[in-house]
């Protein structure tokens, strides 16, 4: 179930808030909807990669030989083919679409067949025999960053240390009754997007068109450029259906686009390129492990005082985001709380484990898995109960962040939040019931909170832009370099146009994104789709609803201030009788040469933030958001089963409650994976162990708890509609209200992800010995 | 070896094909059935599912040999963007589709729990398709659409 909170009777809206249907539903419950691996084009080849063997050493020798004479093969191509850039990813170039000298991981591809059969090319790539010299292989981040480490990238294995100096920890220190320092850490985990990253790259003239399973079209084009050496305007990415992508279909499936396009190129033919789960577990880059060392000072009224923090993550192979996870690790390093004194160090290190990159949360859910744990600690050792903590200490208005940044100019609902949220769950009496549990099967309930920049933040540029054009037939496309992968994009963005321009969202359809015709947005991440889409489409749209007016104003003689849209009809405020219907008006507009097309730009608010010092504002505005969970844990076993997660979001505005409630109901199994089974595993020699979804076992439909879903609307100044936030807050913090609930029936604390029976078993034999 | 099935109503004979051919190849590669979907190759994330003779069934891990002289639906033989069949339709108002992948492997699913038990509820739902994985909606709205078609053929047949 799942409610929408209004706080204050508003501006009527006719189609953003309301329920609407998924524009994109009816494709894909018919099975015409097309996903990158259901092209087939005439004359085309398959393309296979052939990965690394070993995860750290030179090559020294390539053979294809014996690859070459299987029969159908077309042409193998390595490093050495790639006619443009050889390094390539941001913010720091330091990843290759085919190796050249050195593979630092065993996903790196040294090579790629292009076959006149899918057998042939798979044939062929396992005929490649590649000499290496070995090099010794550091799988762990700390060893890492020792000096006598093997290097990675010549450039050392610290990609990057960012600081947070606030106040003074040692005064800080000083003023606590308590000190304390735990450790916490967490795991790889892989996006699990269902549907493997692909490719189809076609030759056209000088152009090359590309059908790719990519989460930022515009990325792919840059990337496929870069490769080949030719310019954007002859690189064109169209994005077909997504089959998800939680942030895990850019890098890695930005070079399967490239690697398909440079074979289609040294070819003459379309190249198709399907990855195998195997080959995609194997190569596509996961969420970072962290390891997170808090020492934090508190007083008897339950006041933190300070806090030293140090986190290390593993980076792998490659930098990728990790300088941008890292960044929102750093200025989100308390959680939701006001720390007045902060001494902070975060680092992200190169290893030879498979590369980490962005993923839903990047860089927030490990944070809150730190800080929520450590509330709940600190709650226990003070005999406190864990929402009366969070009060005492989380955000209001006007307060200050670790950046120095002051919590103004939206309303800072985390308190209203929590105090809604326990009093729905029924907190305080299911956490007094269950703590007198003594039987096998034990329950527990924890609650878990946060808040989270909104958008890129001062870690980017950020903008977006959308094209609406009303047709002679009063119909309306639109498209923006905002894409769709499941979170429902293309739906908010036609509710909007359809809300500016009065017609039922039936008129609307979002075609793209084309990266030779949808404006470039930016990338479609941090939670950024349906505050800067709607924006840009928002302004697009009110462009073209003007001009409409102004000619609609000489129609009905008045001046088009007067003029109204509504429910596909337009009118004079001063005679309403007298109306046009929106498809008559817009033939008249092109009868008379009227512009209804408008391209529209939306820009987030200008911030800084300083990286040596760790001042400014990293965020123009942040959303809050808050989960209870409650689990019965059977201590003979160790089993968790989590049976409730009551969840409550502030997103500014909802614009569709029903996309909106399945995005957190999806961040809520994940998080579950996230706390209790998901770990992407690699062995000690750095081969990885959990290739499929036979071994990385993400939730089942069985395992999913009764979900119940609260949006706290608190329209933000900065959004269209006063929309901000939802996808990754709908993951953020579901792991450690289950952890912390857990630790409610148990009496033990898993302080490193995921918590799995073992672990929990070990923790009460422990507990047990130790009486 | 020959082969004949029946695709979504329609009748299909091979003279001559690979025994070990697997089901999922002939559908997408041969027929241009590509509702069906490829996530795992080893038969645990369920998005290969059609049903053959209204029993679900992985295609990835299924030889076409198996299916000689059966009756083999997909979404397509389901309903279409014209005339979508009941179930398809409680998919788009319960908002059970987010990227689509697992949703033709999801409906088939739907339609055989319904077919079988018009009666089910909401936690045998729940354990049924369990099978199929989907990383998206949280299965929730998936449960809501199925139940929610099961209450509408109890509807109709209490008519």
């Amino acid at each position: 179930m799942s409610k929408v909170i209004v706080k204050e009777k508003e501006r009527v809206l006719n189609v953003v808030g309301h329920p609407v249907n998924r524009v994109d539903a009816l494709a894909k419950v018919t099975g015409t909807a097309k996903f990158t691996a259901d092209y087939y084009v005439p004359n085309m080849l398959y393309a296979v990669v052939k990965h690394a063997d070993i995860p750290h050493g030179y090559i020294k020798k390539i053979d294809t030989s014996e690859a070459e004479k299987v029969e159908g093969v077309v042409k193998i191509a390595t490093g050495k083919d790639i006619p443009g850039v050889k390094k390539v990813g941001f913010p720091i170039p330091d990843e290759e679409v085919i190796v050249q000298e050195k593979v630092r991981y065993i996903g790196d591809v040294v090579a790629i067949v292009a076959a006149e059969t899918l057998e042939a090319a798979r044939k062929a790539a396992e005929k490649i025999k590649v000499e290496y010299d070995p090099l010794p292989v550091v799988l762990d981040p700390e060893e890492a960053m020792k000096e006598d480490a093997p290097k990675i990238h010549d450039s050392g294995n610290i990609i990057t240390h960012f600081k947070i100096r606030k106040g003074d920890v040692e005064k800080g220190f000083k003023e606590a009754d308590y000190v304390i320092e735990r450790e916490y850490r967490t795991q790889f985990i892989e996006h699990s997007y269902l549907e493997p990253v692909a490719a189809l790259a076609i030759p056209v003239g000088d152009m090359i068109e590309i059908y790719g399973t990519v989460q930022n079209p515009h990325n792919a084009r840059r990337i496929t450029s870069l490769t080949l050496g030719i310019p954007m305007h002859k690189v064109r990415v169209i994005q077909p259906a997504l089959g998800g992508s939680f942030g895990g279909k850019d890098d890695t499936a930005n070079f399967v686009a490239a690697r398909a396009a440079l074979m289609a190129k040294l070819t003459g033919r379309p190249v198709k390129m399907v990855y195998t789960r195997e080959q995609d577990m194997r190569e596509s880059y996961k969420r970072h492990p962290y390891i997170m060392r808090y020492k934090v000072g508190f007083t008897k009224d339950g006041r933190i005082t300070a806090m030293e923090i140090k986190v290390i993550t593993n980076a792998g192979a490659y930098s990728s985001s990790s300088p941008l996870v890292l960044y929102r690790s750093t200025v989100q390093c308390t959680g939701t709380y006001e720390v007045p004194n902060i001494k902070g160090d975060f680092y992200t290190v190169y290893t030879n484990t498979v590369f980490s990159g962005a993923m839903r949360g990047f860089g927030a859910p490990q944070i809150n898995f730190a800080v929520e744990s450590l509330m709940d600690e600190i709650a226990e050792i003070l005999g406190m109960d864990p929402v009366e903590i969070r009060l005492k200490n989380a955000y209001k208005e006007g307060s200050v962040t670790p950046t120095g940044q002051v919590l103004k100019g939206h309303v800072v609902s985390i308190r209203d939040i929590i105090k809604k949220l326990a009093e729905i769950a029924d907190w305080k009496k299911k956490r007094e019931e269950y703590s007198k549990d003594k039987g096998d099967v034990r329950r527990g309930i924890g609650i878990s909170c946060a808040f989270r920049g909104v958008s890129l933040g001062a870690e980017g540029a950020d903008y977006a832009g959308a094209i609406v054009e009303v047709f002679e037939d009063g119909h309306i496309s639109i498209t923006s370099g905002i894409s769709e992968m499941g979170q429902g994009a293309k739906t908010v963005m036609s509710q909007t146009a359809a809300e500016v321009l009065g017609v039922p969202i039936e008129y609307v359809t979002f075609v793209g994104p084309d990266t030779s015709f949808s404006p470039d947005s930016g990338p479609t991440v941090a939670s950024r789709g349906t505050l800067m889409g709607c924006g840009a489409v928002k302004v697009a749209a009110e462009v073209v609803k003007e001009r409409m007016a102004k000619y609609a104003a000489k129609l009905f003689n008045t001046t088009y201030e007067n003029i109204v849209f509504e429910n596909g009809y337009v009118y004079s405020k001063k005679n309403p009788e007298n109306k046009i219907s929106f498809p008559e008006l817009a033939k008249k507009c092109y009868l008379d040469r009227v512009n209804l097309s408008a391209v529209g730009w939306f820009l987030a608010p200008e911030i800084h933030w300083d990286p040596e010092t760790g001042e400014g504002e990293p965020y123009f505005t942040y959303t809050y958001y808050a989960d209870i969970a409650e689990v019965e844990v059977n201590v003979k076993t160790g089993d968790v089963k989590v049976k409730k997660v009551y969840a409550m979001h502030d997103p500014g505005k909802v614009v569709n409650p029903k996309t909106a409630k399945g995005q957190v109901y999806g961040g809520v199994a994940m998080g579950i994976g996230y706390a209790l089974k998901e770990e992407y595993k690699i062995d000690g020699k750095g081969y990885p162990i959990t290739l499929n979804f036979d071994k990385y076992q993400i939730v089942r439909a069985h395992e999913m708890p009764d979900v119940e879903v609260y949006f706290l609307e608190n329209p933000d100044p900065s959004g269209p509609f006063g929309a901000k936030s939802l996808g990754e807050p709908a993951f953020d913090t579901v792991a450690p209200a289950i952890t912390n609930a857990i630790a409610h029936a148990t009496g033990v604390r898993v302080r490193s992800l995921p918590a799995t029976k073992d672990k929990i078993l070990k923790l009460l034999k422990e507990k047990e010995e130790r009486r | 070896m020959k082969l004949t099935i029946f695709v979504n109503s329609k009748k299909y004979e091979f003279e001559e094909i690979d025994p070990n051919m697997r089901l999922v190849d002939l559908l997408r590669d041969k027929l241009g059935i590509t509702s069906v979907k490829i996530g795992c190759e080893n038969g645990t994330c369920g998005v290969c599912t059609v049903l053959v003779d209204g029993v679900p069934v992985r295609s990835c891990i299924t030889p076409v040999s198996k299916v000689n002289g059966k009756k083999i639906l997909t979404v397509e033989g389901l309903g279409t963007p014209e005339n979508p069949h009941p179930l398809q339709k409680f998919f788009i108002e319960y908002d059970a589709v987010q990227c689509g992948f697992c949703t033709p492997a999801m409906i088939l699913y739907g339609y055989y729990i319904v077919k079988k038990n018009p009666d089910v509820t909401k936690e045998e739902i729940k354990k049924m398709i369990s099978p199929v994985l989907c990383r998206c909606t949280g299965y929730i709205p998936i449960i809501e659409a199925i139940k929610a078609y099961a209450d509408f053929v109890k509807r109709r047949r209490e008519k």
